[in-house]
């Protein structure tokens, strides 16, 4: 949706991620970036370049923070520390909504660094929604959650992805960002039509989207960020601006990143889809 | 059906999560035994598709989980790697990982236990564990460096408006201070310009028999070595210290009240020679106040 509650009701557009290969580039050339996103645990150190350089991304543009180790679904309780560090981080970018993933990475505190599926079970639902409620009264801030792609289904499942998508956020009152590529690689990985599920979350809580390029094995298909972005995605971009409205849109390039110039135009590129979809809706 | 794999409670939840983390993080290419229980297992977790089974469909995970961590060891140890050569390096690697799986939310903590474990099991390391202990310590040391907190300093009017009996010293927690036997801050250094300049000669020829023609780092003799690992205006530095001066900054750094830090630096040391180190250490901004 273009502003909303679970996005601070703002109204941000296309922005990119912020990555190191760019920082020199952004710092002196001061290009024209809506927002970026960055990565809150790059951020969640004492002191240093990354934090200089985020103080000076502050002072001239609008950034967002997206986690990747919340692990709302890992069935243990959420460090302390580790909210109170990201805490301090909300209150440095003023970020209007932060975003993680529905997924699990970590038991005992051991962790896989990566963002693993979930069982779609009514119970991991209800403990998941505790757990994002539990971590959105103690940051204060609104928080979207994204779907991932993935490449196993259990069968413990006891509903789609999606509709566990709509149990987990309404339950929890809280956003989603979708992920339209994950939902494309996911319905590739496991043979349902992804406009099935662009067309079964709940419309008015996507507060926002994620579009990236993926890579085709022969088996299966993988979340890679490495690539622009590809056709079928981008059509399934435009039926979900068309269901949900022109929402805040952030294109991931995370893996042989290119030019800055390169990676901002490739972003610039869901403006023309933006407007079909506007077209399509009149 | 097992209760774990029905995910339909919290406990079973647990349950499910840490059973299949287990299969996940299991080591590469494990023998066939491990392979049937993990297959047995995943048949019971997962579900195969029409070009997969569940067995393949975990192991995707189960590669994806040690590329990322074996690359996140290759990029935090370029100079132990140099020192062991590749197959020790490797062995090495997956010993540790095996035992020391990461607890930190960031990848950037998984290399923190290594110079301990190299040193509580000698067998990957032999002949050469003291030197890779110390390059480990080294390198961990410039992970500290580049990111951890750096306090406001403590300036020169500080230690003139105090009485030194009342000063509560620090130094920055971005510095750490190590005793080595080996020179290896040299060491590192020249592998990395190796290395860049392999990367280079590879990128402009296309070969890498070119780039395997750049000089051959010799590994150091021993040679005891105080070493300041720390950061200035967001670089990296190295500052070798003598004996006393270490010894001073290291009772400092472990809490010491002033007059018993200065006590450590040993009879033989000057008022004159502390004041200057002291003067130089304000000057660095590694002093800072200690939280009380
Ligand atoms: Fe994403």
């Amino acid at each position: 949706m273009p502003a909303n509650a679970f996005n601070g009701h703002t109204d941000y557009g296309i922005g990119i991620g912020l990555r190191v290969p760019h920082y020199s580039h952004i710092l002196e050339r001061k290009p024209d970036v809506a927002w970026f996103e960055i990565i809150s645990e790059n951020f969640m150190v004492g002191g240093g370049r990354p934090l200089e350089v985020l103080d000076q991304i502050l002072e001239q543009y609008r950034v967002v923070q997206h986690g990747v180790s919340m692990y709302f679904g890992s069935a243990d309780k959420p460090d302390r520390t580790h909210l109170k560090k990201l805490k301090a981080l909300v209150k440095r970018t003023k970020t209007p909504w932060l975003s993680d993933h529905l997924c699990w990475g970590s038991t005992d505190g051991r962790y896989t660094h990566d963002l693993l599926p979930m069982p779609y079970t009514f119970a991991a639902a209800k403990k998941t929604a505790e757990k994002i409620r539990m971590v959105r009264d103690f940051l204060e801030v609104p928080i979207c959650v994204e779907n991932v792609s993935s490449y196993a289904e259990f069968h413990a499942s006891e509903m789609t992805e999606w509709e566990f998508l709509t149990e987990v956020t309404e339950r929890a009152d809280c956003g989603i960002l979708l992920d339209v590529n994950n939902i494309y690689v996911s319905s590739k990985n496991h043979s349902f039509d992804p406009y099935d599920y662009i067309n079964g979350v709940p419309a008015h809580r996507v507060g926002q989207m994620h579009i990236a390029g993926h890579t085709k094995f022969e088996k299966y298909i993988l979340d890679t960020h490495d690539h622009p972005v590809l056709d079928p995605v981008w059509k399934l971009y435009t039926h979900a601006t068309k269901r949900c409205g022109v929402t805040a849109t952030l294109l991931e390039w995370d893996d042989r990143i290119p030019s800055f110039d390169e990676v901002h135009n490739e972003a610039l590129k869901a403006n023309a889809f933006i407007a079909e979809a506007k077209e399509a809706a009149k | 059906m097992k209760a774990a794999a029905r995910a339909d409670s919290p406990r079973a939840l647990l349950a499910f999560q840490r059973t299949l983390q287990r299969a996940i993080t299991q080591p590469l290419g494990p023998g066939d035994r491990t392979r049937r229980t993990t297959a047995a297992l995943a048949k019971e977790f997962i579900r195969p598709n029409d070009r997969l089974t569940a067995l393949e469909r975990i192991e995707i995970y189960n590669r994806m989980y040690w590329f990322r961590l074996i690359d996140c060891f290759y990029d935090d140890n370029p100079g132990l790697r140099a020192a062991l050569g590749e197959r020790k390096f490797e062995r090495l690697m997956r010993a540790y990982l095996a035992k020391n799986p990461s607890r930190s939310f960031t990848l950037r903590n998984l290399c923190d236990r290594l110079e301990r474990f190299i040193r509580a099991e000698p067998r990957w390391t032999a002949p050469r564990t003291a030197l890779a202990a110390d390059i480990a310590a080294f390198e961990w040391a410039q992970t500290c460096a580049f990111d951890e907190a750096a306090k406001p300093a403590l300036t020169a009017a500080d230690f003139a408006g105090t009485p030194p009996s009342r000063l509560k010293l620090a130094l920055q927690p971005h510095i750490t201070l190590l005793a080595l036997r080996y020179p290896v801050d040299d060491y590192v250094i020249a592998v990395k310009k190796r290395d860049a300049l392999r990367a280079e000669a590879s990128n402009a020829t296309g070969q890498a028999k070119t780039a395997k023609a750049v000089k051959k780092v010799s590994v150091p003799r021993a040679a005891r070595t105080h070493l300041a690992v720390h950061r200035a205006d967001n670089r990296l530095f190295y500052k070798r210290l003598d004996p006393a001066p270490f010894r001073i900054l290291g009772a400092l750094r472990d809490g010491a009240p002033l007059t018993r830090a200065v006590a450590a630096g040993g009879r033989s040391v000057k008022p004159e020679q502390v004041q200057a180190w002291f003067a130089l250490w304000t000057e660095l901004g590694w002093l800072c106040r200690r939280a009380t």
